[in-house]
């Protein structure tokens, strides 16, 4: 997500590494550093100058000079004032006070308010709340057709009078259609505007006055330019927004504006959309971000993946097959198919510490199309085949290849890798064994 | 604090190079100009290009003004100017270029203040220029094929409704693919336009293969005699390998069926969009031959400066504007109509 950035940020403090003490030109020459990437990575340039005159003021002042390890102290001022400049803590939707919430979502065209209007209906019921979809976007052709078929695929009902009815009759409408039907939470998509359209916001203000919204959520496009600031502004001003979703944030955008748009309207970001599917919402973690910016990886994203994804009994089963070497091939596909449900293979891997350092992951760029292959072979073999590998002869080798697609040498690999992998956690279940005493046996000494 | 201390740094060097390169004009007294429409068009394209670009302009004689009245060219007319480009999303490799070259004039030219801007101007203008190339219009009685790509909510769909409309009333048959066959409603969405212009449109249903439906289009296109078979692709993030192998099918497909690369390749993209563009513009072009940017929502907010990026590192030319919401407001792009909306000196 942030990967380019994060490269800049390590590069400028190479530097810095390894330095018993900091001069004031080594600050200056990593800021110049930060600044460019920084700027590179679209933030706002104004922004940027103020977040490298507050960390060079605390960077070349005392703080650093007189500690053990200036460079750990930039670093860590980078970061502190990074995660500061994105909002601090986590914030979290407030929909409370009346009932049904209304919770209007703004933005440009093309911001992604329709697909993130149906993430968040989505990530609200799984929560436990019951929302409607309201289609107030009667400008742009489909739009409405567009949060339909959402609402059937997320199976949210949505509420719509056409396109020849006053968004403003629509919303009203759409409250008192959810009261009726019991609904607590009414899930607003306007039509994208121009923040310079004085016609289209007025009726976002009308809107507003009509709704009294709990929420006001402007859509931001993550790979929007110096121009975020002014957009940012200029809706907070009308509208008073009350939060930020960030989109398009799995591509290879480093997202700039994320640390602009929290500097210019004091609001955060609530959310980012990390990918198309409708599952692809997630909270805003500020302190997050800010460590992975820093090359630290995102472990803590990657744990709480893990688990929502994991069956922890399996998990515990698993753990003892694995220790007993009792684990399967049939285990093996199980374990390869949790991997997969937790997102695309080069999202994860970013979520790594040290992962965004190695400049090319060329060679480490896990193929989703080989895992694919991995589990049709699995899927072409018999239960007792998945049991007891060592049953599979070259007659067995060559059905497996047919069956799944593939070839013997593929057959072949995997049955391979399979034994390597297998001999290797015998050992480590033995190291484990071993290395718990001794462990024990350190703490206590 | 700046990004790269211009006259400090760059001081001594300059009385090396004075000395002993020849000050042979790095850039021509006069730019060689793009291809300019008919006097009229222009007056229009220009008209909407001021009003486009005004915000960015605006900021540019806010940053000039700081330095009227100065004697000589300083330190604080390149930060002024960096920073100008830097805000209209210029980028920082293609500002440090164009400030370079500026400083190389000032030296050689010996420019005062109030000839920095015009200076920086040509050198935008040439920048663009280099890149320019004509747009392939449909002709009568002949099929040209254009390939629509793009990220999402770029406007792909947009622009074609406006394509449609701009040939359809040049009385031209306009067939639409709708290969974009992923999204909600999309279909539907092109089908809107197809009836607003009277242009046909070849479906399938959500879900097939979009290559198939480029196949069918372009077999349904040779059928009917259409002049023009627009193709419009599903929006895609650049760096889904998986989405831009997809595309890459979808020109093969079409490549072969035509026996030569479709006529136009155009990758839209959204004015407002920051340094990301360079990253959308380099990998759209590995995945599919691309002609030219269609550059889309160039209303009076946004910055633009993006295109000199592309042209720069990329070498690909904007093709068309768009420049508001109405069908007209798509405009074929012009380097110095461009170049004069953006600075206005006068």
């Amino acid at each position: 997500m942030f990967e380019n950035l994060t490269q800049r940020l390590q590069a400028a403090f190479a530097n810095l590494r390894g330095k018993g003490k900091l001069t004031e030109q080594d600050v200056d020459s990593a800021l110049r550093l930060v600044r460019m990437a920084l700027l590179e990575a679209d933030v706002n340039y104004k922004v940027v100058k103020d977040f490298i005159a507050s960390v060079r003021v605390r960077a070349v002042g005392q703080e650093v000079m007189t500690s053990l390890k200036p460079a750990h102290q930039v670093i860590k001022i980078v970061r502190e004032e990074l995660t500061s400049l994105m909002g601090g803590s986590r914030a979290h939707l407030s929909l409370g006070g009346q009932m049904p919430a209304a919770v209007l979502m703004v933005g440009l065209q093309g911001s992604g308010k329709t697909t993130s209007a149906a993430k968040l209906a989505r990530h609200l019921v799984s929560t436990g709340r019951s929302p409607l979809l309201v289609a107030a976007d009667i400008y742009r052709p489909a739009a409405i057709e567009q949060l339909k078929v959402l609402g059937e695929q997320i199976k949210v009902p949505v509420f719509t009078m056409g396109d020849k009815t006053d968004p403003v009759v629509i919303a009203k409408a759409a409250l008192e259609q959810a009261r009726r039907q019991g609904r607590d939470i009414v899930l607003i998509d306007t039509a994208g505007r121009l923040q310079i359209d004085e016609a289209m916001m007025q009726e976002l203000e009308r809107i507003k006055a009509e709704v009294k919204p709990a929420e006001i959520l402007l859509v931001v496009d993550a790979m929007t330019g110096q121009e975020a600031v002014n957009i940012a502004a200029q809706f907070h001003e009308r509208l008073q927004i009350t939060g930020v979703i960030m989109t398009k944030l799995d591509g290879d955008a480093r997202g700039g504006a994320a640390l602009s748009v929290r500097a210019v309207t004091g609001q955060p970001i609530k959310y980012i959309a990390t990918g198309e599917k409708l599952d692809a919402l997630e909270p805003f973690h500020p302190e997050r971000m800010a460590t992975r910016l820093l090359g630290m990886g995102d472990i803590l994203t990657l744990i709480e993946k893990a688990e929502s994804q994991f069956d922890k009994e399996q998990a515990e089963k698993l753990a003892g097959k694995l220790l007993t070497n009792q684990f399967t091939l049939e285990d093996f596909l199980q374990q390869l198919r949790q991997l997969r449900k937790m997102g695309p293979l080069d999202q994860l891997l970013g979520m790594i510490p040290g992962m965004a350092k190695m400049a090319d992951l060329g060679q480490m760029t896990p193929d989703e199309k080989e895992l694919g292959k991995i589990e049709a072979i699995i899927c072409s073999m018999t239960r007792a085949e998945r049991q007891d590998p060592a049953i599979i002869d070259a007659g067995r080798r060559r059905r497996i290849a047919a069956g799944s697609g593939t070839t013997v040498q593929d057959v072949n690999r995997l049955l391979k890798q399979f034994n390597e992998a297998k001999a290797m956690m015998k050992r480590f279940g033995n190291l484990q064994k071993d290395s718990r005493r001794r462990l024990s046996g350190r703490l206590f000494r | 604090m700046r990004l790269f201390p211009r006259i400090a740094k760059s001081q001594p060097e300059s009385q090396d190079k004075a000395a002993g390169a020849a000050p042979t004009a790095h850039l021509p007294d006069k730019p060689a100009t793009a291809a300019s429409p008919e006097p009229d068009k222009r007056r229009g394209l220009f008209a909407h290009l001021v009003r486009g670009l005004a915000k960015t302009r605006e900021n540019f004689e806010k940053h000039l003004k700081q330095f009227v009245g100065r004697s000589h060219v300083d330190e604080k007319c390149f930060e002024e100017l960096e920073m100008a480009l830097l805000e209209a999303d210029a980028g920082v490799t293609v500002t440090e270029q164009l400030l370079d070259r500026l400083q190389q004039q000032v030296r050689e030219k010996k420019l005062g203040p109030e000839q920095l801007l015009p200076a920086l101007s040509a050198e935008v203008l040439q920048l663009l220029s280099a890149a320019a190339a004509p747009f392939a219009y449909p002709e009568k009685g002949s099929l040209r094929v254009y390939l629509v790509t793009g990220v999402n909510g770029s406007g792909k769909t947009t622009t074609i409704g406006k394509l449609a409309h701009l040939y359809r009333r040049e009385g031209r048959q306009v067939i639409l693919a709708a290969c974009d066959t992923f999204r909600a409603a999309a279909v539907d969405q092109l089908a809107t336009w197809a009836e607003r212009t009277g242009a046909q449109i070849i479906s399938q249903k959500a879900g097939s293969d979009p290559a198939a439906v480029a196949f069918d289009a372009l077999q349904a296109a040779r059928a009917r005699q259409a002049e023009a078979l627009i193709i419009d692709t599903a929006g895609r993030l650049q760096t889904k390998v998986p989405l831009m192998q997809e595309l890459a099918k979808i020109n093969r497909v079409v490549t072969r069926e035509l026996g030569r690369s479709p006529d136009e390749v155009l990758l839209v993209l959204d004015a407002l969009t920051g340094q990301n563009a360079l990253s959308q513009a380099r990998l759209f072009k590995e995945a599919v031959p691309l002609t030219g940017i269609v550059l889309t929502k160039l209303d009076s907010t946004a910055k633009g400066g993006i295109v000199l990026a592309i042209a720069s590192e990329l070498g690909i030319p904007v093709k068309l504007v768009g420049v508001g919401e109405k069908a007209e407001d798509l405009v074929e792009f012009d380097a110095e109509a461009f170049t004069h909306a953006l600075f206005h000196y006068s």
